[in-house]
């Protein structure tokens, strides 16, 4: 494989960073300035990632050290296809987002809007070094920062319950790190390297099966308290006391993919698809996620709290992903990849129409939405497509990436997951269809004339985009971006190693 | 120039401490510039000292011209000239900060306190110097007894506590001399490279045994190491802020030092490790250590007191890594020493600003703090952090040497001890985070007129701050450079027997 060296990726991580601390500077008075920054911040981030696809789309990776820690040990980034789905995906919708946040706070008139930028930056910037990580332990380090980054946009209202969530979300997420400390400090025990390699780097002998499998397990658990592996997925809901661009960016596409990306990682570049077969833990972990992605959707259906709805479909999506990866076929993988990007444009669709119902009507409980859909036909027509598309049906991105994901279950010659993909896909019509139901037909309550009454055009706009996007990419999924070769590609480089 | 260093380091800060008394009965500011400029002296030589070693190697100056093992040797190698840029580094920080806390706290004692504080100084990079078990002696007499006074002049309770430190303190004292003594019986010398050639023959012998007992407590009373440490918490809570800035992060630092020196300097490892069982013994006390200090922390509600718990903790840190006894651990511990010194000194510091502005240090009471003090809220912010092993500040990488020390001695509870250890870090930092950055959310605390009235910025006075914000930073900093540390000056400091 090509080595291209190049400081693109750094200066990827670096631009929101010093963007954060351009906020802080600027501070409450000079709003304009201060807010853009932040959009600054995520064009020219995207740019720098959008510029190395054609170098990724040759077969080549992007490496560049920084540091050296200890023989075998950098800080160091590699970009890979994988990586960069992660990245481009990140990247892109921190633009929507961020005029998404900026229409939203303003309309809101939050309080702290300089702590919550600052945030929101260094949380971009901690995503984007989780994506390009070289190693472990460089991973390691953003996914701790990320950690702390999103504590103050968990606790952001100061509200008794704000804070109570936000003290979940640290304990749950404090926690896994240590776990995953003890992890990666074992792995670097036994191999000498935590440099991701396709296909896996910690070959058989390396530790007797127990060991290996312990370490599996750490791993997991590491990782899937963030992805939101039930039983480790209690923080996420309680997060949603959030602001709505919070959940929408953090929750349903940095932080939870974070750890989502960490899974996929530790499955396919640290252990590999032949361990795992040899092990035999790839079965064990199948069925494991399976309970999350049927359990997840059973609970959304008893949520009345929209976001707290919309978080537990988040959990399911995401346990489809790593059920995708650790099928351990062609088709599951390319699936389970491509559901990564796909699922952000969806969610983010949903999350931004809850935020902009929100900031209309204030109404946050899906009992309180009939007739919403006049009122807001913009909105609620993206919460239609995003819904849509969640529930796999075709032209909308969602389709394609269950499409595989079924193929994966049949190659893997597993039916039972087939079955678990399908009643998941069930499972989200059933949660969904009765909010675009009860907006689009039934009545306003008596006495309120429904009349156009949209949200600002700076949260349009972006909600418009967002579920433009998610059909452009059900019908070409190689658009623009694409995603697609990128994600067959990183498919390819593991199962040709492996 | 480069080889009267050691020389200057020493009898500058002695031969000024002595002018203070007369300085201060001419003109009473006139101190505060004397300690300051000496200060600077002395940091500039434990540069020169360092440089000339990475340069040259290790050198050794003879004190009035005597050979050893006859005469005094200054032996200079890499971990003690890397001890003494620390001990200088952190002494000058807190002389340029102690102005105001000196004039609020102690306006009629300003020489006197400037003259222990010098003597104190001297005495600690007298310890770290030399290579005479004797003259250490002399010198932690020297930086014991002034310390005695030192705290005794701190706030109500201090002489009961410092009267406490006397007696466990020559307690220490007089069982490292008697250790000196049964080896000058033995052996014949106190030259510590003379005593590390000597003594390997005479390993059997009870003597040898029994002294080697007698520093071992000895060191750990002096180093506040579980469970000798119960005069410490009292001492160093009542003591005045630059006082407690100075000492909590230096004299158990130093303590730790002599540590190394007489376990796998003076005795070699294979005595220290395989001939008695104190490794053992060592590491399962620094395993309560972490428990006890970090479960007492947990009920203080003076900031300050629970410091000086944490500190405990932070003692059986860098015992822990001297116990595992393997390079990658004792590469942890050293490490440790340097990155304590700056956490702990940024936090005493913080905390002596916020009692000097504030007038309180009880936790609960200091909501809006990050409205007052921003940057040194922010300091604190970013010490909290590195104390719960965040990464990229510098806690986390002494950590993460230390866990790599602890699993590759197949010590799994002491792995999980620095875990769990973070994680009771970041429950007693966060506690205070949330109290400053957050509204109150008990109702009992919040009787302050409804947060209405604008919160006024009334940041700690310059010559506090300056050192304050320079500790934060080199927090971050060491954390980033903590490979190019290791390489260049740690590992070949870890005792080549290893």
């Amino acid at each position: 494989m090509d080595v291209v060296c190049s400081s693109r990726p750094l200066w990827a991580v670096l631009v929101s960073m010093i963007a954060a601390f351009l906020i802080l500077a600027t501070g409450e008075k000079n709003r304009n300035i201060r807010e853009s920054w932040t959009i600054i911040a995520a064009l020219i981030k995207f740019l720098i990632v959008a510029s190395m696809i054609p170098l990724i789309l040759q077969g080549k990776v992007i490496e560049y050290t920084l540091f050296t820690f200890y023989p075998g040990i950098c800080l160091q980034f590699r970009v890979d296809a994988f990586g960069m789905m992660f990245g481009i995906v990140a990247s892109s919708l921190w633009i929507a987002t961020s005029f998404y946040s900026i229409g939203y706070v303003r309309s809101l008139n939050e309080h702290a809007q300089t702590r919550y930028f600052f945030a929101f930056a260094m949380c971009l910037s901690s995503a984007i070094g989780i994506a390009f990580s070289a190693n472990l332990l460089t991973l390691l380090i953003f996914y701790e920062i990320l950690t702390i980054a999103t504590y103050p946009l968990v606790a952001h209202k100061e509200t008794p319950e704000a804070i109570i969530g936000g003290r979940k979300y640290l304990v749950y997420t404090l926690v896994a790190g240590c776990v995953l400390l003890f992890a990666i400090a074992m792995t670097y025990y036994l191999t000498g390297t935590l440099d991701f390699k396709a296909g896996g780097f910690i070959g058989e002998g390396r530790g007797s099966n127990g060991i290996l499998i312990l370490l599996f397990i750490m791993f997991i658990l590491g990782f899937g308290v963030k992805a939101g592996i039930m039983p480790m997925h209690e923080w996420l809901p309680t997060a949603m006391v959030a602001p709505t661009p919070v959940s929408a960016l953090l929750h349903a596409v940095a932080v939870v993919k974070a750890g989502v990306f960490g899974c996929l990682r530790v499955i396919l570049y640290v252990f590999g698809p032949n361990l795992l077969h040899d092990l035999g833990l790839w079965i064990l972990l199948a069925y494991f996620i399976s309970i999350t992605v049927v359990g997840a959707g059973f609970l959304a259906l008893g949520q009345d709290h929209l976001k707290r709805r919309l978080a537990f479909s988040t959990i399911n999506n995401l346990a489809i992903i790593i059920l995708g990866a650790i099928l351990l076929t062609k088709s599951s993988m390319t699936g389970g990849i491509i559901h990564l990007a796909n699922h952000a444009f969806m969610k983010i669709t949903l999350f931004f129409c809850a935020g902009a119902i929100y900031v209309k009507t204030h109404k946050e409980y899906v009992s309180q939405l009939d007739g919403v859909g006049r009122q807001m036909p913009m909105t609620m027509g993206a919460f239609a497509i995003g819904a849509l598309g969640l529930s796999g049906l075709p032209p909308i991105n969602g389709f394609i990436s269950k499409w595989f994901l079924c193929l994966g279950a049949l190659e893997a010659k597993q039916i039972v997951f087939l079955f678990v993909f399908l009643t998941s896909a069930m499972l989200d019509a059933a949660f969904f269809f009765p909010i675009i139901y009860n907006s689009f037909f039934k009545k306003l309550p008596a006495g309120i004339v429904p009349h156009f009454d949209e949200a600002p055009m700076l949260m349009v706009i972006p909600i418009t985009i967002t579920a433009l996007l998610s059909i452009v990419f059900g019908i070409a999924p190689d658009a623009f971006v694409r995603f697609f070769s990128i994600a067959s590609l990183a498919v390819q480089n593991i199962l040709g190693a492996g | 120039m480069a080889e009267q260093f050691p020389a200057l380091i020493i009898v500058v800060p002695l031969i000024a401490a002595f002018f203070i008394p007369v300085i201060g009965w001419w003109k009473k500011q006139l101190c505060y510039p004397w300690v300051v400029a000496v200060l600077v002296v002395t940091f500039i030589s434990s540069l020169g000292i360092i440089n000339t070693i990475m340069t040259t190697g290790k050198f050794s100056y003879r004190l009035g011209g005597w050979a050893p093992p006859w005469g005094i040797e200054y032996a200079l190698d890499y971990l003690n000239a890397f001890v003494l840029v620390i001990v200088s580094f952190i002494s000058l920080m807190v002389a340029v900060y102690s102005k105001k806390s000196v004039e609020d706290e102690l306006p009629e004692k300003t020489a006197p306190f400037y003259t222990l504080f010098l003597l104190l100084v001297a005495g600690l990079l007298g310890i770290v110097v030399t290579g005479d078990v004797f003259n250490l002696f002399v010198f932690l007499e020297i930086s014991s007894l002034s310390c005695y006074a030192l705290i005794a002049i701190g706030e109500e309770g201090a002489p009961i506590a410092s009267f406490n430190y006397v007696i466990m303190g020559t307690i220490g004292a007089c069982f490292y001399l008697l250790g000196v003594g049964y080896l000058y019986i033995a052996t014949g010398s106190l030259n510590m490279a003379d005593l590390a050639v000597i003594l390997p023959n005479m390993y059997h012998s009870k003597i040898i045994l029994v002294a080697f007992a007698f520093f071992t407590v000895g060191v750990m009373v002096k180093g506040a190491v579980f469970p000798l440490h119960i005069w410490m918490p009292d001492a160093y809570s009542t003591a005045p802020s630059a006082v407690s800035a100075l000492i909590a992060p230096l004299m158990t630092k130093v303590a730790a030092y002599v540590m190394i020196r007489i376990m796998f300097t003076i005795f070699q490892p294979r005595f220290s490790v395989e001939t008695v069982p104190v490794m053992t013994v060592l590491g399962w006390l620094s395993f309560i250590a972490i428990f006890a200090g970090g479960i007492k922390a947990l009920a203080q509600t003076d900031l300050k007191k629970m410091l000086v718990y944490i500190l405990v903790a932070e003692v059986g840190y860098i015992v822990m890594g001297v116990s595992v006894a393997n390079k990658i651990g004792l590469t942890g511990a050293i490490l440790h020493i340097l990155n304590d010194a700056f956490m702990m000194a940024c936090l005493f510091l913080v905390v002596g600003a916020i009692s000097y502005r504030i007038g309180t240090r009880d936790i609960h009471k200091l909501h809006n703090l990050n409205k007052i003090m921003p940057f040194t809220m922010g300091a604190f912010t970013i010490t909290a952090l590195s104390m719960a092993g965040i990464p990229p500040a510098c806690g986390f990488f002494s950590k993460w040497y230390l866990i790599l020390g602890t699993i590759e001695a197949g010590q799994w509870a002491f792995a999980a001890a620095l875990l769990c250890s973070s994680l009771i870090n970041a429950v007693l930092f966060f506690r205070v985070i949330e109290c400053a950055y957050f509204k109150p959310m008990e109702p009992a605390y919040a009787n302050d007129g409804g947060e209405t009235h604008m919160v006024q910025r009334d940041e700690a006075p310059l010559t506090m701050l300056v050192p304050i914000v320079i500790m934060a930073a080199g927090i971050i900093l060491l954390g980033i450079f903590s490979g190019n540390i290791i390489s260049s000056i740690i590992q070949f400091a870890v005792p080549a027997s290893f």
